[in-house]
């Protein structure tokens, strides 16, 4: 563990099969939903097909994708993780490099509070919260996220200032002392120098942001979406959220001369299938960023 | 030697003292001041969405709020909502008691997987990168309403292990107290694993810090693979643990499958006598107040627990301590008595310098 020298044949191939062999448990889920998505009617009651689906069956897809109105969801789920992303990362980033440059009176106490709002559950602050955005008319408004993420409040902010704060404290005070003398002020010092070199952070907390606010269900149920589906907001992860309402209305108002049939397995999976595929495109292209980003910025904490 | 390193200590202590004097210069103090600027987007939020909603929230948890056309109606109800909730409610106590043991249970389940697994990944082996990702996967798609449709089509467990064998025997051994929260595990084990992805990463980065150094040293002493992880990777893995639990703990709380954030939401919006806003956000304080002490308790743990190398070193410390009090009280009184002597030969009570010896 940690040595340079070579393990032992054997501990490496005990190594190795323990890791294929939880390796699978972990996808297993997704091998499933990828299979069942595909099956037909006939496919789900023959016992004897258990992965390999007898046809590629892209209907339960065209079904899903339709009761779910894809296309709208999609691009509404974009604009509702991505608006507030772009909040988080210039309130946290400018909050971050405050506690990281500056020893200003009662900083500890910031921290402090900082990490107690990580702790603490969202739903005690949720319900004045509420009502302070129905009376601010901002309910069911994109507004409702981007309030709190511009004043560095967001979800997860506090892990976002965290890193922002972990990272602009590496950079040596020697450059922004430099930039100083040649005329910089606070503010130009932090864009020009600061913020070039925070490029790592601003990755990984763009990424996990966009992540977590696209994920959200709860939060924008309440928030944006409306308790009683009554805006015009909606998110894929919300639509699968109400799939089985969405699918029995979208087939009665298609009716079943089309030849929808009712809410089956195969076609929830293609509707969960849709709704995490644009996240998993997303993974596969960046993944070095999403699994390295935790090395590089070290919210590990020191 | 006690003399040079003593006084190398105390020079380092005035140099560390005159650099505070330098450091702490008008500069930087006008520097310091120019902090709040940055630190305005963060007091205006923390203000409007944390201690508002905070203090509001207790008040509203005092009082019922009926919802009626001209607004919010308030009737001061004292500590009602909250007797009401311990005494009256049939789900929260329930649900409350479920979500502490499986926490209490699936968080060093989490924990400790997610260290085998960063130790295993850690080793010299292929594709890596590969397993990382594998194993980073779920925390990118994981959320409340996808882990629902899984768990709805049984694709929460695997099929080809048949657990009611399992259960059975747990079951079986097990008061129904603890029983049921273990099979549950076991039935959801995968979305158990599920939760450990970002935890794995964090371990990783952890074991990534750790001087090679040590292992060598080690190794020369004659260390097997087995001390080794118990007397130099897990100490040094300490402030992973405690940050993993707590992240474990906090996330598992926030989480859409936890029901009983979904009981809040449902009581906020229920038109049943009593609930309402006031009730739930009693039930939000209650709810707020257990996860916070579980994370404390969490945190006692992990944090007062030293390990025996650490031990060793304090108790030799206090060792060295007490002799070098012992023989300071020694001296003193060496010093005390050499006076007094002296005192008594001046007097002319003692004449030999010999009896004065023997005093000593």
């Amino acid at each position: 563990m940690g040595t340079k020298d070579k393990e032992g044949f054997l501990k490496q191939f005990l190594v190795y099969a323990l890791l294929i062999c939880i390796g699978f448990i972990y996808i297993y889920p997704i091998l499933h939903m990828v299979s069942a998505s595909f099956m037909s009617l006939d496919d789900l009651l023959d016992s004897s097909i258990k992965w390999i689906p007898s046809s590629m069956n892209f209907a339960n897809y065209k079904q899903a994708a339709a009761s779910m109105n894809f296309w709208m969801s999609l691009l509404q789920s974009i604009i509702i993780a991505g608006v507030p992303t772009l909040c988080n990362l210039v309130s946290c980033s400018i909050v971050g490099y405050g506690l990281a440059r500056f020893n200003f009176k009662g900083k500890g106490i910031c921290m402090g509070i900082i990490i107690l709002t990580f702790v603490l559950p969202s739903q005690i602050t949720m319900i004045p919260t509420y009502v302070l955005y129905s009376n601010l008319k901002i309910l069911n408004t994109l507004w409702a996220f981007i309030l709190p993420a511009i004043l560095a409040q967001g979800i997860n902010a506090p892990i976002f200032i965290l890193i922002f704060w972990q990272f602009f404290r590496q950079i040596p005070k020697v450059l922004i002392e430099a930039s100083k003398i040649d005329g910089a002020g606070y503010f130009e010092s932090f864009y020009k120098v600061a913020l070039p070199s925070a490029k790592p952070a601003f990755i990984t907390v763009g990424l996990f942001s966009f992540v977590w606010y696209w994920n959200e269900a709860y939060l924008t149920n309440l928030y944006v979406h409306g308790v009683y589906g009554d805006s015009k907001w909606t998110t894929l992860v919300i639509q699968l959220q109400n799939f089985a309402d969405n699918f029995s209305s979208y087939q009665q108002t298609s009716g079943a001369a089309a030849g929808v049939p009712t809410l089956n397995e195969s076609i929830s999976m293609a509707g969960t299938m849709l709704s995490i595929l644009p996240l998993l495109l997303l993974y596969f292209v960046l993944q070095k960023q999403f699994v390295e980003s935790i090395d590089r910025t070290g919210i590990t904490g020191e | 030697m006690e003399e040079t390193k003593k006084m190398t200590r105390e020079e380092k202590k005035a140099l560390k003292e005159r650099l505070k004097h330098l450091q702490s210069g008008k500069l930087e103090k006008r520097d310091a001041h120019k902090g709040y600027f940055f630190m305005i987007p963060w007091f205006i939020g923390a203000a409007v969405f944390l201690a508002y909603p905070l203090i509001n929230s207790f008040w509203y948890a005092l009082n019922q709020i009926k919802i009626t056309p001209m607004g919010r109606d308030f009737t001061y109800y004292g500590f009602k909502n909250f007797t009401d909730i311990l005494l009256q409610d049939p789900d929260f106590i329930v649900q409350l008691v479920d979500y502490l043991t499986s926490t209490l249970l699936s968080v060093p389940i989490i924990v400790v997987f997610a260290l085998i697994i960063a130790l295993m990944l850690n080793m010299k082996i292929k594709g890596k990168g590969f397993f990382r990702v594998i194993f980073f996967l779920p925390v990118i798609i994981v959320s409340g309403p996808i882990l629902g449709q899984l768990n709805a089509e049984g694709a929460g467990s695997i099929s080809a292990i048949d657990m009611t064998a399992l259960t059975n025997n747990i079951s079986s051994v097990l008061p129904k107290m603890l029983a049921e929260p273990i099979s549950d595990l076991f039935n959801n084990m995968i979305m158990t694993l599920w939760y450990s992805g970002v935890q794995i990463l964090i371990f990783l980065s952890g074991l990534q810090k750790i001087d090679k150094s040590m292992y060598e040293a080690a190794k020369i002493d004659g260390g097997s693979g087995w001390e080794c992880f118990w007397k130099i990777t897990l100490p040094n893995l300490k402030p992973m643990i405690l940050l993993n639990v707590v992240y474990t703990v906090v996330f598992t709380s926030n989480n859409d499958q936890n029901p009983i954030i979904g009981l809040i939401e449902d009581s906020m919006f229920s038109g049943a006598p009593g609930r309402g806003y006031g009730y739930a956000a009693a039930m939000a304080w209650m709810y707020s107040i257990v996860v916070l002490l579980m994370v404390g308790l969490f945190a006692l743990l992990l944090m007062t627990r030293k390990d025996a190398y650490e031990k060793q070193v304090k108790r030799a410390k206090k060792a060295a301590k007490r002799e070098a009090r012992n023989r300071k009280k020694i001296e003193r009184r060496n010093v005390r008595n050499a006076k007094r002597i002296d005192r008594q030969r001046k007097q002319g009570k003692i004449t030999s310098r010999t009896t004065s010896r023997e005093d000593y």
